[in-house]
Formats: structure tokens, sequence, C-alpha cells
């Protein structure tokens, strides 16, 4: 597994799945290698866009994608039928822009880039009918900057869409003109806040920006803008071919939401990486496709959607990984790959080591979470040194409060709060044994900390 | 209007404001940072957080940014809610978690909005125990100090500098708890207005460096209410004596002009007031050469002696001088033996432009009411050099076009961000018309770089486009009338269209084209302004006396029609060529200079007589804008120097009046002074209700020129005599030289010499003062306008210039105003010196080109007058035929006049 042949791996094989079964997987190949046009045409590829384009009125082609409910795959679950609804277009209204939003930043993160690496197509096929229902002009594909193999499929891909006139003026003798670029982010996770990605994209400061207006009635360069994940979009060429009550229909009992997820697991499972599955499935299936933990550990927490959602115990494993379910427990859904943290990891170190990466992270642009995250990483810091005082605990736990909801400028800071909370709620004892005993502990931390470790 | 509740009870409020807004409005004290009345709310400092109910029943409710949410009727918030009370004071303590809390070396100590809301909020101890991040500090200038450690990252510096100034060097670096406000690299910060940054700053981050030099703080100062005198806007400020000298100048809020700013020669230009070489007693110049200085009873004897011997007396005023001085020379001399002390081409202009105030039908706006217009033709000024307050307000002007757009898409007008994104560069119509780039260029919809004599012409075009009784230009090229007909078109489509010109370029072709065009907008209807640039804060005033220009006053020196010459504040050497003024000054037997400063013309005066400058005299000014303005004294000269004999320009000349009568010099008050002004000169009746009158009392109290927390008074003279004297007593104005007296702000008044409010100790505090934010002092704004059009409509001029030729060889001279360096008595101030540019000639590329001369070579200009050489600064933007001369350097260089160019021989230096 040398770094630049590393693959996120899909644990279902080619004969495994089923279009209709697997709508983002069905189209990848078992070597891994990117579905180039001519391969993903063969597969029947475009052909929802040659289908949809000048047959469909964009208010139909919203009114199939409200019907079906995608909820955002970027974790925030919200529906992108609703979205495009409330996005402004017609008449008296520039037309605005369609951006993807691969930014893929997340701890414990990496659906988007196997679509991104392997499926680009799909991708653009998803955009242009995003584009198309939301009469944008031009979409951009937002794209992690550590993205490299992705970036050059993408790239690839879109050269190879427009030679074949997929974008560019009058698609497929539709009358609808469209094109797409790709924008490398310079490695923030706050460009995946979809208001400081378009600051970032226009050249601005990646501070996301106020709501309202959302996007949808202000965007980039200020038109009406529709930001989606990546694997919100790749949905879309199936809901649109097969229609919305087969979307819903794919998760049957399992959740009140259709269609299905790529879920994932890491940690210390036997094997790691990423499933398409109904949504709601179990963690504890996932658990099982990941063969069970490794090494003889058994399962302490896990985080069920990346860094920024709340720990849960083994008790949750058979709640169904969907949206409404995980925001039941006080976590979120986030992203669907969860983290799994193994009954010899220290919650204190972990939740550290994720902290610092939200205090890095933040844009500075709100005092909550510029001054208190860092302030967080230092207190936890001080508990897994042993030296934290007595309470250090109640004041984190007043922090996490402070950066919850509407108290800051955007969701990063609640992000941030979450597995904090959460870990302090189930494994209080291993706080309270970072502080130290009366007597030893008066002095203040010599060894100062470093900005960068803050 | 609006009804919402706040902490259960219901209030009136403008549903157009945000809720802090309304809160600020209603006079409660919530806690704010990053929003600011001028820049609206941004949402990032979560300090002005409160509790918000969505109805009746809700009892949870949950916090809300009170800046980010409209105060939409039937809003229900609670500003006293325990969790929104502790947030507030968590948010202080995370802003706190960095500071360095060295408040008592900081020197925004006693002035500081941070100390003020960690007070509001209460919080005073420190949990966090660990190490502070430190930044390195830049090197920014002469004007701003900086230390970053205190910053806590409200981006307000920014917002100001960048999205209201223009300015493009001072930006936000890097991220997280790491952001830097400074610029790319140390230097000196190229914004005019970047003293603003100093109040915008709620820390103490961005100091006044002039200040630092010997500092006070703001409790120790003594203040009074103050026009600045450094250009003809007329801006309020409210300077800070300590010690018989300024230490500094805070903008002092009118709702109608400055606002919330002030330039940066306005604020840092005071220091001439505190110069060792003023002249601090009078001083006879003998023939002896030796000076001699002398007490007041023998100043004035001689001088009476020397006026009594004198067949004829002329009086030379000043418009840097107040009128109540200019009418006290006026007095003493004679109607028949005054000049305005104004150069002839610089009075005519001014007169044509109080006729044009009064007979072009369009009124004059105010500089808040230029934010509301929307299409602006400015005509050969270059508005951030020669009146830089009126230039921001045109560029917010430009800016509001954002606003509207904004607001037709439900933003409202104070979501900042939200606003400039969606309305990215739109702009309202700006065009500039002047010979070289200008300070509005970057937001300006056409710069049109012409001569003097184009810049009339394609006025006068435009004033025919817009109605065709206005005469037409002939000859005009295509190309020209192309662009006044779209210039045209386009003020007629405004709802507001404005009108810019002025003296600048002493021309009065440009001028009447203006006129032209006001007068063919108003005969179309339309609802618009005119705006006439004068030079100096008083030159719209003095010129209202109605007397002769500086030449005739010279003339009749030298051709022996008088003897004597009494000079107020003005040094003739900055107006006419030198060899006039030696001349006139040579032939006259007395001559007499009252001012506040070792002029030229003082050193050669037999008699010099110290004036006050506007810190420790009185009187009234009258800005560009017809509006009549009294300043009053910040300190008495004489208690801290003793020796001292600095009077009122008004005083001393009263009392000379009285002394060549033989009679005892009377008690004159600044009120009978001023009063006496009125009745002489019918167009300036109404000064007289431009303030208060010394008798009036809030609470029957006078009013305090030093806060209350004034410290070491009893001691502050104790090296001098070891009782304290009485303070000062003030028979001329309100004010008590003392803390004594009223100085609150529940009791509406309209001059404020300090603004303080209880807990609220820094410029923020003008808020307790106005009827809402942003909005009016609650006593009235100061000033009355005297300039007000009437109902007739003058006839159109046709006074249209031929076009501008280049003859071969052969240059027009244009004068270029400079902020920096371009003004009499703030070129006399340390960081002002330091601030100016280097002076250089301005010559097209082409021109350079067939001289063969490159940047920074020696040139020679000759005009008929004068010769000079200076170094060469080839200027991509000036057309060629044309060389552009900095204001200030050499009066004999008049704009128009013809010039010779030529390369500087070998060795021939530049002079210093
Ligand atoms: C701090 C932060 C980081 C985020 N990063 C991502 C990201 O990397 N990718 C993503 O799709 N959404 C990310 N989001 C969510 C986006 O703001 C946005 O909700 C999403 O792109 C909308 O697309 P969807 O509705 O299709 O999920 C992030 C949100 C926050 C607050
Ligand atoms: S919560 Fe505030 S500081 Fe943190 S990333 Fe969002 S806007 Fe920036
Ligand atoms: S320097 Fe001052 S104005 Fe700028 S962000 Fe810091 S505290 Fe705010
Ligand atoms: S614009 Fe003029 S009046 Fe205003 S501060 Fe500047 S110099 Fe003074
Ligand atoms: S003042 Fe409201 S968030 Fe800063």
């Amino acid at each position: 597994m040398t770094a630049n042949r590393y693959r996120c791996r899909l644990h279902q094989a080619a004969h495994e799945r089923r279009l209709e079964m697997h709508p983002l997987t069905w189209w990848l190949r078992d070597d891994g290698e990117r579905v180039g046009l001519d391969e993903y045409v063969a597969k029947d590829g475009y052909a929802v866009v040659r289908q949809v384009l000048g047959y469909q009125r964009p208010d139909e082609v919203i009114e199939t994608l409200k019907a079906a409910n995608i909820r955002g795959r970027g974790g925030g679950g919200f529906s992108a039928g609703v979205k495009w609804g409330l996005t402004l277009k017609g008449e008296d209204m520039p037309r605005g822009y369609l951006v993807c939003n691969a930014d893929e930043m997340e701890p414990g993160t990496f659906k988007d880039r196997l679509l991104l690496e392997q499926a680009p197509h799909l991708l653009l096929e998803g955009m242009i009918l995003g584009g198309y229902a939301n009469d944008s002009c031009f979409g951009y594909i937002f794209l992690r900057g550590e993205y490299v193999t992705a970036a050059r499929a993408i790239t690839r891909a879109i050269e190879e869409a427009r030679a074949a006139g997929w974008l560019g003026r009058d698609i497929a003798g539709s009358g609808f003109d469209f094109d797409i670029a790709l924008h490398t982010g310079a490695g923030r996770y706050i460009c995946g806040e979809e208001t400081a990605l378009i600051n970032s994209l226009e050249g601005q400061r990646a501070n996301p920006r106020a709501k309202p207006p959302f996007p949808g009635q202000s965007g980039a360069w200020g038109k009406p803008t529709v930001v989606n994940n990546v694997e919100t979009l790749c949905n879309v060429p199936a809901v649109l071919r097969f229609g919305a009550e087969w979307y819903q229909g794919l998760s049957g009992e399992r959740s009140g939401d259709g269609g299905t997820k790529l879920y994932g697991v890491s940690g210390k499972a036997h094997r790691t990486g990423l499933w398409e599955l109904p949504i709601g499935t179990t963690a504890g299936e996932l658990l099982d496709r990941a063969g069970g933990m490794r090494d003889g550990r058994s399962l302490k927490a896990w985080l069920p959607g990346g860094g920024s959602t709340g720990f849960l115990l083994p008790e949750h494993l058979d709640l169904a990984l969907d949206f409404d379910t995980i925001g039941k427990t006080g976590s979120r859904l986030g992203t669907g790959l969860i983290t799994l943290v193994a009954d010899d990891q220290s919650m204190v170190a972990l939740v550290r080591n994720l902290e610092k990466f939200f205090a890095r992270e933040s844009c500075g642009w709100c005092t909550p979470c510029r001054d208190g995250l860092p302030w967080t990483v230092k207190l936890l810091r001080a508990l897994e040194r042993g030296e934290g005082r007595p309470g250090d605990i109640e004041l984190l736990e007043e922090l996490a409060e402070d950066q919850g909801p509407g108290k800051t400028f955007c969701a990063h800071a609640p992000g941030a709060a979450m597995p904090l909370a959460s870990a302090i709620e189930y494994f209080r004892d291993e706080f309270e044994r970072g502080i130290a005993r009366p007597g030893k502990d008066d002095v203040v931390p010599d060894g100062p900390l470093s900005t960068s470790e803050a | 209007m609006a009804t919402i509740q706040v902490d259960g009870r219901s209030y009136e409020v403008d549903g157009k404001d945000n809720l802090l807004q309304a809160c600020l409005t209603l006079g409660f004290d919530l806690p704010y940072f990053c929003w600011h009345p001028a820049l609206g709310s941004v949402g990032a400092c979560r300090q002005c957080a409160v509790k918000q109910y969505r109805d009746a029943d809700d009892t949870q409710g949950a916090l809300v940014m009170a800046c980010m949410v409209p105060a939409a009727d039937g809003s229900r918030i609670s500003i006293e809610d325990e969790q929104a009370r502790e947030f507030r004071a968590s948010v202080i303590e995370w802003l706190m978690v960095h500071h360095p809390h060295d408040c008592p070396v900081c020197e925004e100590g006693g002035h500081c909005h941070l100390q003020d809301m960690t007070v509001m909020t209460g919080h005073s101890r420190r949990r966090y125990r660990f190490r502070k991040r430190t930044h390195r500090n830049q090197y920014l200038g002469p004007f701003i100090a900086h230390e970053m450690n205190r910053c806590i990252t409200c981006y307000r510096c920014v917002r100001f500098y960048r999205d209201y100034a223009g300015g493009e060097d001072l930006g936000a670096f890097g991220a997280n708890d790491n952001v830097y406000f400074g610029r790319h690299r140390e230097g000196v910060l190229e914004n005019e207005f970047s003293g603003n940054l100093t109040e915008v700053c709620p820390t103490g981050v961005f100091t006044d460096r002039t200040h630092s030099e010997r500092y006070t703080r703001k409790w120790d100062l003594q203040f009074a209410p103050s026009v600045c005198h450094q250009c003809s806007v007329g801006c309020n400020i409210s300077p800070g004596e300590r010690y018989g000298d300024i230490r500094r100048i805070e903008n002092r809020y009118h709702g109608e002009v400055n606002r919330f700013f002030l330039c940066d020669r306005g604020r840092f230009g005071y220091g001439y007031v505190n110069r060792d070489d003023r002249p601090r007693r009078p001083e006879w110049h003998g023939e002896t050469e030796e000076t001699v200085t002398l007490d007041v009873d023998e100043a004035l004897d001689r001088g009476a002696d020397a006026l009594r011997e004198a067949r004829r007396v002329i009086g030379i005023g000043s418009p840097r001088a107040s009128l109540e001085s200019n009418d006290q020379l006026r007095e003493l001399v004679g109607q028949a033996n005054f000049s305005t002390g104004i150069a002839e081409r610089e009075q005519v202009c001014l007169t044509r432009m109080r006729r044009l105030n009064r007979d072009a039908g369009l009124p004059t706006p105010t500089l808040r009411d230029v934010e509301s217009h929307d299409a602006i033709l400015v005509l050969g000024e270059d508005l951030i050099q020669s009146a830089a307050r009126l230039g921001l307000s045109v560029r917010q002007a430009v800016l509001a076009r954002r606003e509207r757009l904004a607001e037709a898409r439900g933003i409202p007008a104070w979501n900042a961000e939200a606003v400039m994104t969606l309305a990215q560069d739109a702009r309202h119509p700006l065009f500039v018309a002047y010979p070289t780039a200008t300070g509005l260029d970057d937001v300006a919809d056409r710069c049109l770089r012409q001569a003097p004599d184009d810049i009339a012409r394609l006025g006068f075009a435009v004033a025919h486009a817009i109605d065709v009784k206005a005469p037409a230009v002939e000859g005009i090229d295509e190309s020209t009338k192309a662009t006044a007909e779209h210039i045209a078109e386009t003020l007629l489509a405004a709802k507001r269209p404005l009108v810019i010109s002025g003296g600048s370029l002493e021309s009065t072709a440009i001028i009447e084209a203006s006129g032209n065009i006001a007068r063919a907008l108003a005969t179309r209807g339309r609802r618009g302004g005119l705006m006439l640039v004068r030079r100096e804060a008083n030159s719209t005033g003095v010129e209202l006396l109605g007397s002769r220009p500086l030449e005739w006053a010279l003339d009749e020196l030298t051709r022996g029609a008088a003897d004597a010459v009494v000079v107020l504040e003005n040094d003739l050497h900055q107006r006419l060529p030198s060899g006039r003024v030696e001349r006139a000054l040579s032939a006259a037997r007395t001559v007499i200079v009252l001012d506040h400063q070792r002029t030229s013309i003082w050193e050669r005066a037999d008699l010099g007589l110290p004036a006050a400058s506007f810190a420790e005299g009185d009187g009234t000014l009258v800005s560009l804008e017809g509006r009549a303005q009294r300043f009053f004294q910040v300190f008495e000269p004489r208690y801290h120097r003793p020796e001292t004999r600095i009077h009122q320009g008004w005083r001393w000349l009263q009392a000379l009046r009285a002394s060549l009568k033989r009679r005892a010099v009377p008690d004159v008050t600044l009120d009978a002074v001023t009063r006496d002004c009125a009745r002489h000169h019918p167009a300036l009746a109404g000064i007289v209700e431009a303030s208060p009158s010394a008798d009036q009392r809030v609470s029957g109290l006078k009013l305090a020129r030093q806060p209350h927390r004034y410290s070491g008074r009893t001691a502050m003279r104790a090296h001098l005599d070891v009782s304290e004297p009485r303070p000062p007593q003030d028979p001329d104005t309100p004010f008590t030289f003392s803390m004594e007296g009223y100085y609150g702000f529940d009791r509406p008044r309209r001059e404020v010499p300090f603004a303080w409010a209880p807990g609220w100790n820094s410029p923020q505090a003008w808020n307790k003062f106005t009827d809402e934010v942003g909005g009016h002092l609650r006593g009235g704004d100061p000033g009355v306008r005297l300039l007000e059009p009437t109902e007739d409509i003058g006839d159109y001029v046709n006074e249209i210039p031929p076009p501008f030729t280049s003859g071969v060889g052969e240059w027009q001279v244009v004068v270029l105003p400079r902020l920096f360096g371009g003004e009499e008595t703030s070129s006399r101030a340390t960081p002002i010196m330091a601030r100016a540019a280097a002076v250089r000639l301005h010559l097209s590329e082409e021109d350079a080109r067939r001289l063969e001369a490159e940047e920074g070579d020696t040139l020679v200009v000759e005009t008929s007058l004068t010769r000079l050489s200076l170094p060469l600064r080839v200027d991509t933007t000036l057309p060629s035929g044309l060389v552009g001369v900095p204001a200030g350097l050499e009066a004999a260089l008049v704009t128009g006049d013809r010039a010779w160019l030529s390369l500087a021989p070998e060795g021939e230096e530049e002079p210093p």
C-alpha cells in the first residue's frame, strides 16, 4: 500500500452490486480505476441527462427530488429537493451557480473521495441535472487540495464530457448551456462549510457568511447558489431515472429516509473501508461487515459520522444509522462513516487530538470558537498530563455548552463541542483521573504550549 | 415603526434597525464590539447576545445576536436573562484570554471600549491559566502606533479601512486564534483616514502616535467643542489639552457633517499649536534688528501710536481666521481699507461659488445628505486631497447602491457582509473629471483626465445635454459630446443627482459649468444638489464679508496710497509671489501682524501680536456647506505659561481700536463681537444662532471642559506657585475651565466638549448623545446654514473656454492640492511633514519622453514669475501639455500659467 496507490476500499465487488440497489457504486470497477467516459456511457451513463434536459421542466425535476427526499450527505441532512426549491430562479433573477462540495476534510471521512476518484462522470451527470433544475449558469467542484488523484480524475472527466458535448453550449440539443470548473482548495476544514467555501471560491478569506441570506438567495458572487455534497449529487441521476418512489423504497423498513448511504468504518476493526448500504443500516451490521474489532480489542465507543459528531456507546450499535434516529441520541449522523474507539484508547487523548484539529481549523471569525477551542485544548492537555485542576472538567463542560448551536457564527464550533461534551458525559471518570491530587498541583504547568499546539 | 418587548416592557423602535441598534437607541447598556453604527453588523464577536422568545408562550427562548436580528414588530427579547448575561460575560472572558491586561501602560486606557464592556459584563476574574499568544507589532508611519497583542479580533479595523474608506494596505492575516491585523509588511498606512482606526478599534491596538509622545489619559484632558481649521469641510472636533498643549484631536460627533470620522490632516495636523517657536508675547522688531518682547499695554500703545501716525491703514484679513477677528479688523481699518487677504483669482472663484449656492436652483447638501445621492459628477476636484471628509462621504454615496439592491431583496442595510456579497461591485455612478488620477477613481464609473479648460467644456456640454437652453459648446469633438450626453442621461435618470466642483483649479469656467449643470437639473425638476469646495476653513465666511482681494491691498501699499498695514493670521507669501508681497510690505511704514505662527510675515513685522490659534480662542467659521459653526477655546494659555500674552485676534483688534481712540480697553466678549459681525453683514445675520451664548446653563450649571475625574489640578502648577490659583474664568462661552459644571448626557445640549456617559468612556459614548444610534445629537447638531438657494434660478452662463491645446515646447501649470503638505498651518506639524510625500513635478509619459527625462531626474520649470527645479514624477494619467505642481510649494506658480521645462543642468540640486 504505497501512498499514491492507496485507495479507499469499497468492500463490495462488482458482481455483488446492482444499479437498482447500488446507485452510487454500481458504476465502479473492481480494479479501482477511474470509470472513463466510454465506459460510463457504455453503462448507460448520461442517459438521464438526455432523458431530462428539454423533456422535463426544471420545476418537475425539483418536484421529483423533493419527493425522493435525498437528505444532504454532507452531514446536514437537509433535503436537496427542498434546497433546490428555495433557490431563487426565474425571469428577473440572474442565473447562479451550482457548487459541489468536495472538500471532504471531516476526520474519519473518506466517502466522497471514492466517488470522485472512480466515478467522476456520475458526479458531473448529477451536477448537470442540478444545474438544469436550478437554472445555474456554471458549476464548480470545490475539491480538497490533498485529493490529487481525484483532481486528475475530475479534470480528465470534465475534458471528456466537454469534448462529447455533455458540457458546454446546448447540452444534448436541449438548449441548456452549462459548464463545470474544478477548484482545488488550499487545505482548510472550514472551506467545507458551504458559505466559507463560497468565500474561498471567490478568493476571499474563508470565513463563513451570515445566514440569512442563504446561498440560494445570495451565494457565490451574490448570485443564487446551490451547494451540495458529492454523494448527494451522485444520487440525482438514479432518482431521476427510477423515480422518487424507487428511491424511497431502497431503505425498506429500516428508515424513514430513502436511498442508500455510502457507509464506512475506521478505527481498530478488521476491515476498514466503505459499503454502499440502504440508509438505516445499523452500526452493528457495519461492525460485522468490518469483521469486528481487531487485536482482541473490544469496542468502547464510536463516532457515528466524523469528528464533529457525538460519541455513542456499544449499546447504541443497533440503532439505524439515519439522520433522525442518531439525532435523537444527542449525536448526529454526520457523514455516516463510523469511527471505532477501542477499550485501550484514552478518551482524553482522543478528544484532545480532535479538539486540537478543530481549534487549528477554526476560521477565527467568532469569539467562542476562536478563543474557546484553544483553551479547551490546553485544558485537555493538562488533564492528559495529570495536571488538571479541580473545576477543569466543569470548565470544559461550560466551554462546550457555550459553543453550542446559535452561539457561534457557524456550525464548526458546535461540531467541535459534540465529541467533547459526549466524551465527558460518558467517560467522566477518565477525565477525573487527569485532575492532579491536592498538594502536588499548585504550580502552573511549565513547558508552556506553543501556539502551534493550540 | 415596530413595537418590541424588552424584558417585559414594550417599546416603539425603528423596525428597519436590528435589535442591538434598537436597544442602544432605547438607552439600554447592551455590550457589543464588532457592530459599529457606520459599519453595520457582521455577527463576529458574539458579545451582543440576548434571549429571544418566539411568542408569549415561549418561556425557553434562545440566544441570538442582537446585531444580526431585525427589530421586527412583535419581537420579544430579554437583555437581563441569566443565560444571556452569563454568555456575554463568557465572551469577554474569551476575548481576554490573550489580551495582555496592560491597561496601566496602554494608551487606550480610560477611553477604551474593551474596558467599558468588561466592566459592564462583570467579568473580573481570569480563569485561563495558560500561556498567551503574542504578536509582533509593525511600524505604520507617523500617525498610528500598533500593539497587536491587545487585539480582540473584532474585524472592525479592516472593515473600516478597506470596506468603508477604500484602503488596501491593511488586512487580516492568518486564522484560528492567530489572526493578525496589519500591513503585508511594515510601512506607512496609505489611506487618508487611517486615524479613525484609533477610534474604530475598540481596544489599544491602533493608537494615536502623535499623542503618544506626551501622553495623557482622557480623563485628564481638557476639551472644548471645536471645529477643524484644516480645510473648508468644517468637521467637528474635540481637541484635548494638558499643560497648555494640545495632546490629541478626537472626533466630535456631528449628525450632519463628519459623524464618526475625520481625515488624517484634521486629526494629526494640530502640531502647529504646540510649536516651541510660536509667538507667545507681543514682539517689536525695531530698526535695530533687535527683537523686544512687550507686555500687552505697551504693545497696544506702540501699535496705536504707529497707526495714529499713519496716513491710511490697510487691513488684510484671512480665510483661516474667524469671522469675528476679520470683522474686528474691518472695524479697525474701515470697510474701505479692508481686504479679505485672499488672492484675486481665488476670491473670484469664491464669489462665483457663493452666487451659485444661491441662484443655481439646487441646495448644498450636508455631508450626511451627500451620502443619499445616487449619481455624482465631480468637476475639477480631487476630493480626497482638497476636502477629504467630503470625499469619504462621496465614496459612501457611491457604495450605497449596494444597500438599495440588498433592500430590494429583503437584506437589511445593516447586514454589512450580506449587502456586499449580494451587490458585489455595484456602484452608483460617479464621474470624475480632473487633470490626473484622484482618490475616488477606484469607485468611479468614468475618470476623465483633462486640462482645466477641457473639464469646463465637458461640464458645459453636460449642461447643454440636460437642457438645450443651456449654451452649447462650439467645436466639441464627438467623443466628448458622447461622454457629456452619457453623463447627462445618468444624472437625469438619478433620483438625486449631485454636482461637485470647487476652486481647486481656480477656474471660474469649471465653476460656472457646474452651475449650468445645476441650473439645468433644477430646470428639469430634479431634486439634486450642488456642492462647491472651498480651500480654507473660513473661505466661505470671509468671502461673505465682501471685500477686496489681497492684490488690491498690496497695490495700495506699493503705490503709496496707504502706509500702514495690519495683517491678520495670514502668511501672504503663501498666496502671492514673494516679490510682490515684499514690495508692498517694504513700502509700508508700519506693518502689524497678528498670528499664532512665526511666519515670514511675522518676522518682518514692526509689531507682532500673538493671536490665539483655534485651541486658545473662540470664533465662528463658515464651512463649504455654508454652515456657520462656532469653535470654542480649549484652554487658557496663561494658566500654564503665565508669561504668555496670547489673545484671540478679535480681542487684540478690539483693544487696538480702543487704544487708537485713546479709550480704555473694554471688556468685550465673544457674544458681543459675534453680534457685531452679524449686525454689520446681513448675509451673516444667522451666525448668532450658530451656538448657544455664554449665558447658557444646563440644570443651572455652566458646562465642564474637564471630565469629572480630572486629576492633579492642585498640583499641576505647583512648580510655579504653591498656592493653586482660581481656575481661569471664561466670560465668552458657557464652558468652565474646570471639572465643575454639567457633563452628563441626559440633558440634550448642542455643544459637547467630550462625550462621556456612565459606563461609556470610549468614543462609543456618542451613542448616548444621539436621538438614535448614528442619528442626530439630541440637543440638535451644531451650526446654522447661511447659504440656501433662492426661488429664482439665475441665467445660464456662457463663458465656455476654447479647448486646451499645448503649445510647442510650452506647458500649462496645474497646481494639485495635497492633503498633507498643501495647507498652511498643518504643514507646520511634524507628523504631517513626515507624512507628506516628496514633492515632484508631474509630467505625462509622452512629455517626459520628449524631454528625454526619466523618473527622478531633476527638471527646471520656469514661468514668467519664477523658476524652480524639482524631481520628475512620470504621471501616466496626466494629459500631455500639463505640468502638475504640488500645492503649498510656491505661490508664484498658478494653475493656468504658461511654463517652460527643461532638464536641469548637471549638478543643479533640487531645493531642500
Ligand atoms: C465546519 C464544517 C465543515 C463542513 N465540511 C463539509 C465537507 O467537507 N463536505 C460537505 O459536503 N459538507 C461539509 N459541511 C456541510 C456544508 O456546510 C453543507 O451543509 C453541505 O455541503 C451541503 O450539502 P448537502 O446538503 O448536499 O449535504 C461542513 C459544515 C461545517 C460546519
Ligand atoms: S464557529 Fe466561528 S470561528 Fe469557528 S469556524 Fe465558524 S465562524 Fe469561524
Ligand atoms: S485591531 Fe482593533 S479593530 Fe482590528 S480586529 Fe483587533 S481589536 Fe478589532
Ligand atoms: S476634512 Fe477638512 S475639516 Fe474635516 S478633518 Fe479633514 S481637514 Fe479637518
Ligand atoms: S456586536 Fe453583535 S456579534 Fe458583535
